[in-house]
């Protein structure tokens, strides 16, 4: 028990030391959970139902019209304003500088669990990484969302 | 002696002019680039690139002097959102200067004018003898207030014999949904969007300022018309319609992927005042050869439609994006080629997961000013791969076309900004 506290204790003090090193070999991941695998490949279907037609196979989007997914600051930033593109839709909005004149459908008919693993498998795929997003995240944006 | 010598020394002055004047004259030699610039076209054919724009140019226009005026979707670094080129050697071009602080897609030569139009309005400069603007900063706002919400935006232009201008207003949504896009949204009864959008609008070439009250629905129920020209031999209007998307994405019951990436066709329509086309009601199977009810308005992919809509003058495969029309009046190439309609097809998306298609220059022939037979590729390899083509990451993408005054054609890129001219070589 002791060990184990010292053993965390170490890897939070090297933390801020792993954030520094920029070139630094990235060290791996923590392997995505068991969970976080599973909400992929779910996310996966959901993807190639409701988005690939317009994102495209290899979330490229298309010039003009419907905005890429790869590292964007939409799909790799706040996880609420993502969140909440999926449950209102978009219109309107240029994307880091580019516009897009599609419009996006809402797909609040989806599950929070269908949009947590959608979003989970977009922000790790195509070159993406970011961390999950929980039905319960989902869940409170939704709730959120509704006043 | 001296009026002799002066004499003498006049003659070579006055060859050396008249030479001057005839080189003036005479069209420049063609030079095609080593490998057609990429591109693979019909025996005989060659093109070369005129110059990279490095910027979208979306349609383009050749003055009688051979001056190349190009439309850009968006403003340059520099803030022109239209360049004019002039030749250089080897039928290249290089841009001479740029002006028009818009963004936007129409660019239209008639009669001393150059007319030019942004996403909500329709401008004309004059141009001297030698095609260069006089007013660039000043142009005369002909037109203003269309609508434009984003959405099908281009407004397309084209000028008649009698002092008309045509205007596209593409309809600002897909296919007229309470919610646009949305699975299974139905449609809005009695479309309200086709009162300021989808169909052309005529308007006067030499009036300013007019707007929706000044002009005229010439034809409505068209969703949205990138390309368009005057036909000159039935003297009427022609347009390449952008048919409707996701049939299966928003009736995943009634359509599959594959249908709903083969259908609805892509059409041409030879347009009379007062025409509709039926937009968002019907679309046009190219496989049926039907008008079908749209499903957002109780279709089922088989019941057909109203037959007071116009049937396609030509159908063209699904989501190909017809972005370029032009009929080919020039003397330059091959016989059969004169008044038949060359389309440029800008490429599809709305075919995932299916393979892409389009990224190239069809050639439509015409027989007595009507479609005569099958179309066929003209100009192909834009994307500069099969892989490409299918997976929709094609290098080019080709948009505008416009004839030059030996009769070549020039096809713009709108994703990497390169212009081609294609020749025919005499045998």
């Amino acid at each position: 028990m002791q060990k184990l506290s010292i053993l965390c204790f170490l890897v939070f003090l090297s933390l801020p030391l792993a954030a520094q090193k920029k070139p630094a070999p990235k060290p791996k991941a923590p392997a995505a959970s068991a969970g976080a695998s599973k909400s992929i490949a779910a996310g996966k279907q959901i993807y190639s139902q409701y988005c690939l037609s317009c994102h495209q196979a290899d979330g490229g989007g298309v010039q003009n019209m419907n905005p890429p997914l790869i590292k964007t600051s939409y799909v790799l930033g706040d996880k609420t304003r993502l969140t909440k593109v999926l449950l209102n839709g978009l219109q309107d909005v240029d994307i880091d500088g580019e516009p897009y004149n599609n419009v996006m459908p809402s797909h609040d008919f989806l599950t929070d669990q269908q949009i947590a693993d959608v979003l989970t498998f977009v922000r790790n795929s195509f070159g993406n990484k970011a961390t999950a997003v929980s039905a319960a995240e989902v869940k409170a944006v939704r709730a959120a969302n509704k006043k | 002696m001296k009026k002799n010598l002066t004499r003498y020394l006049l003659l070579p002055a006055a060859l050396v002019g008249s030479l001057s004047l005839y080189a003036l004259t005479t069209p420049p030699t063609l030079v095609a680039d080593a490998n057609n610039a990429g591109l693979k076209l019909p025996t005989g054919f060659s093109a070369l690139v005129v110059a990279e724009t490095g910027a979208r140019p979306r349609h383009l226009t050749i003055t009688p002097q051979g001056n190349i005026y190009v439309k850009l979707n968006r403003v340059n670094k520099s803030g022109q959102g239209i360049l004019m080129l002039q030749p250089t050697s080897g039928g290249k071009a290089e841009v001479k200067t740029g002006f028009g602080n818009y963004g936007g897609t129409g660019m239209y030569y008639k009669d001393g004018y150059l007319y030019a139009s942004s996403d909500q309005e329709v401008f004309r400069y004059k141009l001297n003898d030698k095609g260069e603007v006089t007013n660039p900063s000043q142009p005369e706002k002909i037109v203003t207030g269309l609508i434009n919400r984003r959405q099908h935006e281009s407004k397309s232009i084209v000028l008649d014999n009698a002092g008309n201008v045509y205007v596209n207003v593409g309809a600002y949504s897909n296919s007229c949904q309470q919610r646009d896009r949305q699975k299974g949204s139905l449609g809005q009864p009695n479309c309200p969007i086709l009162d300021s959008a989808g169909g052309v609008w005529q308007f006067k070439a030499n009036q300013m300022n007019q707007t929706y009250g000044n002009g005229k629905r010439y034809v409505t129920g068209l969703r949205n018309v990138v390309g368009l020209d005057w036909n000159q031999q039935d003297n009427q209007l022609f347009v390449m319609q952008h048919g409707r998307d996701q049939l299966h994405d928003i009736f995943p019951d009634l359509y599959d992927a594959k249908q709903s990436a083969q259908l609805p066709a892509e059409c041409m329509y030879a347009v009379k005042p007062g025409d509709n086309a039926g937009w968002p009601y019907m679309y046009y199977d190219q496989v049926q050869q039907k008008k079908i009810l749209a499903p957002e308005y109780g279709g089922d992919g088989k019941k057909e439609a109203d037959t007071k809509f116009i049937d396609p003058a030509a159908a063209f495969p699904g989501h190909m994006a017809p972005n370029g029309l032009l009929f080919y009046t020039g003397n330059m190439f091959p016989e059969r080629y004169k008044n038949g309609a060359f389309i440029a097809f800008h490429g599809s998306w709305n075919r995932a997961p299916e393979p892409q298609a389009g990224y190239f220059v069809v050639f439509q022939p015409f027989k007595n000013g009507k479609p005569d037979g099958k179309w066929e590729v003209f100009a192909d390899n834009f994307a500069g791969a099969p892989e490409k083509v299918a997976s929709g990451r094609a290098d080019h993408r080709p948009c505008g076309l416009a004839q030059a005054p030996d009769g070549s054609l020039y096809v713009t890129d709108d994703a990497k900004g390169t212009i081609y001219r294609i020749f025919y070589n005499k045998k």
